[in-house]
């Protein structure tokens, strides 16, 4: 009798599903107000640019934007101009990244932590306000010229600004921490009992570096190059200043589309090859980095 | 635990090149303070003579104080906005569990993967409809959709710590979840939360892209006065505005790492 009172009283599987689910709506409820700024601002134009650009001007779906596109040759030149800028700048990053990364990881943690300052402070430093220090250095007569000019290494000033070089020098400087920090996480999580396995088995410290410890930081650094060269498809302060408009990476032509001749079709054909690219790479980057993970 | 089988002698050329590093991030944007407070007419250095003219003719220029009001008012509801939404949104997340999360985590986060530039032209696209092109509910809420991923992202990596257990005892001793809510989870979070406000302020008080094509006019945000001013002609009190957002920064990393090391001590003291 008793038994029977208790299986009254037990909720059924259905009942027990029921309130399960209810549970799950409420708390969807809490996400839902933070993803609507996203689904009206984001979602719901990108998909009337999409619209926009495979209509033509009478309002008939038509490639005309992407034919107009192809046909033009100054869009290859903005392509290769962008793939080659945000390639250099990855390039550099890695370059540069690396060994600041690897002294970070080598150094005893409260001087680490010091240093890791250096990395973090421009990280929140304003873009506009790097990018205009980099105007001030690289300048026709700015500092790096005046002091190269005065030590006499060079005649005529160098022509540092309002072309690629700049723009490359720029970039780089406000990508670098992008690469640092994720890297600097990989390389710190790293155990230390591979490096001393190796050396006590006899290889060089070079040896134990490039067959262990390298291989190692391998995901760390192909997820940070993904992340700096998705960044720089995009970019557009920096390239827009210190390229001073002899520069033209895809993000300007955007800009310029819509500012000027209210060119929503070409504008979304270009957004949307753009946003395909670095979903793309962001894509590879996210399947390797899961490959690799054990 | 750090004796390597490399002599600390061995690595100082990588010390040196790790400096050298070190100093080529710093340096740049610290060069722009010596030359604010140059007396000519043009910015040089160092300079020949020391003055406060660009801050005086910046604390005087109404294109300047409004734009940083205008400025100031945006990050400030941004943050608001940004915080309350992202903070729910990441204990909603957390209550989720895995099914549906990653994918929510997903679409919260699309902000920071889609290039800002294409952001800018929808939400310009949009407003241009609406009417909220030139305004600050626009542009607080333009801004506040960019700031969510970042609230979102440090309230929730916090939350993966948090003992989910701790509410479900609240509850079955008679606590309703808005309650629990507040007295439990709430504070335990305080310091990411503070970080996450932290950040989403500056999302909104340094972004650029945005505010040149839906801010403008008399609701010109100071980045787009500072962008418009570097493309066209430089005008020499804008060293003086940089190097006081440089000061800025320096201070919000200051106030940031000791957050930090806070919620890091308050988790030991909680786990131990």
């Amino acid at each position: 009798m008793s038994t029977a009172t208790l299986d009254r009283d037990r909720p059924t599987p259905d009942q027990l599903r029921r309130v399960t689910s209810r549970e799950r709506w409420r708390f969807l409820l809490l996400v839902l107000p933070a993803l609507a700024p996203v689904a009206l601002l984001l979602i719901l134009p990108f998909g009337w640019l999409t619209w926009l650009s495979i209509t033509d001007t009478a309002g008939q779906v038509s490639a005309e934007n992407y034919i107009l596109l192809a046909e033009q040759p100054a869009t290859l030149k903005i392509f290769a101009a962008t793939f080659r800028i945000s390639l250099i700048v990855t390039l550099l990053c890695a370059l540069l990244g690396y060994p600041l990364a690897y002294m970070l990881a080598m150094l005893p943690p409260r001087i680490a932590a010091v240093c890791l300052l250096a990395v973090i402070l421009p990280f929140w430093t304003s873009i506009l306000v790097r990018t205009y220090a980099w105007m001030v250095l690289l300048a026709r007569r700015g500092i790096l010229n005046e002091a190269l000019q005065d030590s006499g290494l060079i005649d005529q000033p160098l022509r540092l600004m309002h072309n690629e070089v700049g723009t490359v020098i720029g970039m780089t400087h406000i990508m670098l921490p992008f690469l640092i920090l994720p890297l600097y996480a990989t390389m710190s999580s790293i155990d230390r009992a591979y490096i001393r396995a190796g050396a006590s088995l006899g290889a060089t410290p070079m040896r134990v570096f490039w067959k262990v410890y390298f291989p190692l930081t391998l995901p760390g650094l192909f997820g940070g190059l993904c992340f700096v060269f998705v960044l720089c498809l995009g970019f557009y302060i920096t390239p827009a200043l210190l390229g001073g408009g002899r520069v033209q990476m895809i993000s300007m032509v955007i800009e310029r589309s819509v500012t000027f001749n209210a060119g929503w079709g070409p504008a979304g054909a270009l957004g949307l090859i753009l946003v395909v690219m670095t979903t793309t790479v962001l894509a590879i980057a996210w399947m390797l980095g899961r490959g690799r993970r054990p | 635990m750090y004796e390597d089988h490399v002599r600390p002698r061995q690595r100082i050329p990588l010390y040196i090149l790790g400096g050298i590093i070190m100093l080529l991030l710093i340096v740049p944007s610290m060069i722009v303070v010596p030359m604010s407070f140059s007396g000519s007419d043009f910015l040089e250095f160092p300079p020949r003579e020391w003055s406060l003219r660009w801050y005086s003719t910046y604390f005087h220029s109404g294109t300047w104080l409004d734009a940083t009001a205008i400025s100031l008012t945006a990050a400030i509801f941004t943050a608001l906005f940004a915080t309350i939404l992202g903070t729910l949104a990441a204990y909603g997340l957390r209550l989720l569990g895995r099914g549906l999360s990653p994918l929510l985590l997903a679409a919260l986060t699309m902000p920071l993967t889609v290039p800002v530039i294409l952001i800018a032209i929808g939400i310009f696209y949009v407003y241009a409809r609406i009417g909220l092109v030139n305004t600050m509910t626009g542009l607080v809420l333009a801004h506040t959709m960019m700031a969510i991923p970042f609230v979102v992202v440090v309230v929730f990596s916090r939350l993966q710590s948090f003992d989910l257990n701790q509410v479900r005892v609240a509850e079955s001793l008679g606590s309703n979840p808005a309650r629990s809510f507040i007295l439990i989870v709430l504070p335990q979070l305080r310091f990411s939360i503070i970080s996450g406000a932290l950040l989403a302020f500056l999302t909104s008080f340094d972004e650029v892209i945005i505010a040149l094509f839906i801010s403008g006019g008399s609701q010109s945000t100071l980045t787009r006065v500072m962008f418009t001013n570097l493309r066209d002609q430089v005008d020499p009190t804008i060293a003086a505005v940089a190097s006081m957002l440089n000061v800025i920064s320096v201070l919000l990393v200051v106030v940031f790492q000791m957050i930090e090391a806070r919620d890091r001590r308050a988790l030991s003291k909680s786990t131990s």
